[in-house]
């Protein structure tokens, strides 16, 4: 008969009602300041800078080369490239951000330019409690505010950071081993000459040289 | 000390009077009378919106306000302040005079409407011979405010809003008189203090309430859903829909003009519950004729409390209505429906005090809706919708 909806319906919520004062576990909702739910592991907001080691500007991945910076939809990276260069993570001297500033009042949370990174050097934050007062300034966030170790990583996302740390090491090895080749290919064209020469010991030298390169 | 505790007010406003000039007097006991409605009401309205977000929480099993005060029994007062400091914005191209009346006149229509509500033993503004008819005036001004809000404000979705609000309120007006039309056809009086004495008797402990006869009963449903649909109360908010129409009527309306339709508001549901409590749950009279002794004002405002947290109950409960399923139900199933009530009150009366005619109203009154409602699903009026997509 008409109605035996509604009245199923108001049986339902009245239900509800009684049983959210009864058991706790119905209730859905944490009274946030004071409780707080742990972030599920693909929780994201805002980017952040992953430098390695203890020093954030020596320790930083970023190269500077901006494909973020193009790729962002809202546009909310500026970036300076440095004038000099410096070491990577492998050895390799790169430029790296004179500049690096974040509008996250702009940012949407897209995760592009975590997506386009070739470096692994930017990757989303979990951090929402950003609140200020300052609307412009408190918003925009510099390379020092943004730099953040790759411990922190690991902790917000543990699974992403191992396989990133995982690539990272396998890269490195390769490039370790491609320089350890091209040592040992040096140190032959070396030991070549050296047969005349007779000098054993200056193959160390070029090979370090062909390291770094 | 019963009969005092039962007529505390009007001894009160009597002895208050008594102090002023003779002269004065029929004045100043019209003014106490508005000023104490004007007091209590929009008390109970603060009371009714921390009940409402407390009980829709739980009904959604959420806590609901618990931040200002214990309980978030301030969060009322907290909101008030809140809109009292807010910018009041008058859209550019808006009609400005229309545009600041129109929630006035809301609020004013609104309140007239208790003056003729009996909302104890001696406790009526005015006992007007056609307080019913009075109360329908007023109410039904409040459309007009509607339209005045929607139409001033230069807004589309204003203005949708309230041409669904007229729309809405026109057609349930129609139900919502004629199902009281049958209370006034057995009492034979449009004077809403002899509706409620008519209803002030007991037989075996229990009362004489005209929802307790199938007339009454079939016409107490269409009231309250009449009601409902009256003030814009979920789950009729048409009007007002949010996620349709930002917010109705309202749209353009904040700060405390805002507050102001939100109090209009609630005060229709107070108006509206006030008198279906009359018309139907007695007014005032005590549910059991042992239970005589607590003051009647109190039955009175226990009654239209009740009916509120039916109202919200039905809000936590049902999703809003598709147009279409509004206006069918109203015209295809409510209406004729009221109108075999009214036929149905008839018979009541001419059959005599047996029990033949429980037996016979109540059958056609069950037969009648059974067979509507079947005829009605069937042929989709108020049912779901079947979609069919081109081939």
């Amino acid at each position: 008969m008409l109605g035996e909806g509604i009245l199923k319906g108001l049986a339902e919520t009245a239900r509800n009602f009684a049983g959210s004062f009864v058991s706790a576990e119905r209730l859905t909702t944490v009274q946030y300041p004071e409780q707080r739910i742990a972030p599920i592991e693909a929780t994201r907001d805002f980017p952040f800078l992953v430098y390695d080691g203890a020093d954030w500007e020596a320790g930083m991945r970023c190269v500077a080369c901006q494909i973020c910076e193009k790729e962002c939809p809202p546009q909310c990276i500026y970036i300076e490239k440095s004038k000099d260069k410096k070491p990577d993570f492998v050895g390799k001297p790169q430029f790296y951000p004179a500049r690096f500033d974040i509008d996250i009042s702009v940012c949407m949370s897209c995760q592009i330019c975590v997506e386009v990174c070739p470096f692994e050097a930017i990757k989303m934050d979990t951090e929402f409690e950003l609140s200020t007062e300052d609307r412009f300034g408190g918003l925009l966030f510099d390379r020092k505010e943004l730099a953040k170790p790759n411990e922190h990583y690991h902790k917000i996302h543990p699974t992403e950071a191992a396989e990133v740390d995982a690539r990272l090491a396998e890269e490195k090895a390769k490039a370790d081993a491609k320089a350890k080749a091209a040592a040992e290919a040096a140190a032959a064209k070396a030991a070549a000459p050296a047969k005349t020469a007779a000098v054993g010991d200056a193959a160390a030298k070029p090979a370090e040289g062909a390291s770094r390169a | 000390m019963i009969e005092t505790a039962d007529q505390i007010f009007v001894l009160l406003k009597q002895w208050v009077v008594g102090l002023l000039p003779a002269g004065l007097q029929p004045v100043a006991g019209v003014l106490l009378s508005v000023v104490a409605i004007i007091a209590v009401f929009p008390t109970l309205f603060a009371l009714a919106v921390w009940v409402e977000r407390k009980a829709l929480g739980r009904m959604q099993n959420r806590i609901g306000p618990n931040r200002v005060g214990p309980l978030g029994i301030l969060q009322p007062v907290a909101d008030g302040i809140k809109s009292l400091t807010k910018e009041d914005i008058v859209p550019l191209s808006a009609d400005a005079a229309v545009h600041f009346l129109a929630p006035v006149v809301l609020v004013v229509a609104v309140f007239m409407g208790f003056a003729v509500l009996p909302m104890g033993r001696n406790m009526e503004l005015v006992d007007m011979d056609a307080g019913l008819l009075f109360f329908f005036a007023m109410g039904a001004s409040t459309e007009l405010s509607v339209f005045m809000a929607g139409w001033s404000s230069r807004n589309k979705y204003s203005l949708l809003g309230a041409m669904r609000a007229v729309a809405q309120m026109i057609s349930y007006e129609v139900v919502l008189l004629l199902s009281s039309a049958a209370v006034v056809m057995i009492t034979g009086s449009l004077s809403l203090v002899k509706i409620v004495e008519a209803q002030n008797h007991y037989t075996w402990g229990l009362p004489h309430w005209y929802i307790f006869t199938p007339w009454g009963c079939a016409g107490f449903v269409m009231y309250a859903i009449a009601a409902t649909a009256e003030t814009n109360r979920s789950p009729f908010d048409l009007p007002e829909g949010e996620s349709e129409l930002v917010a109705g009527y309202h749209t353009e309306y904040s700060g405390f003009k805002f507050a102001l339709f939100f109090l209009g508001e609630y005060l229709a549901m107070f108006s509206i519950s006030g008198l279906g409590t009359t018309l139907f749950l007695g007014g005032w009279s005590a549910p059991f004729s042992f239970l005589g002794w607590v003051p009647s004002w109190i039955w009175f405002f226990a009654k239209v409390m009740l009916s509120i947290v039916v109202f919200i109950w039905m809000r936590g409960t049902l999703p809003r209505l598709r147009q279409d399923q509004l206006m069918n139900f109203a015209w295809k199933f409510v209406l004729p429906l009221t109108m075999l009530n009214l036929l149905v009150a008839g018979l009541w009366r001419f059959l005599g005090d047996g029990w033949e005619r429980w037996v016979v109203c109540s059958a056609i009154l069950v037969l009648a809706f059974a067979v509507m409602g079947r005829e009605g699903m069937r042929r989709e009026h108020f049912g779901p919708r079947r979609y069919r997509y081109a081939e």
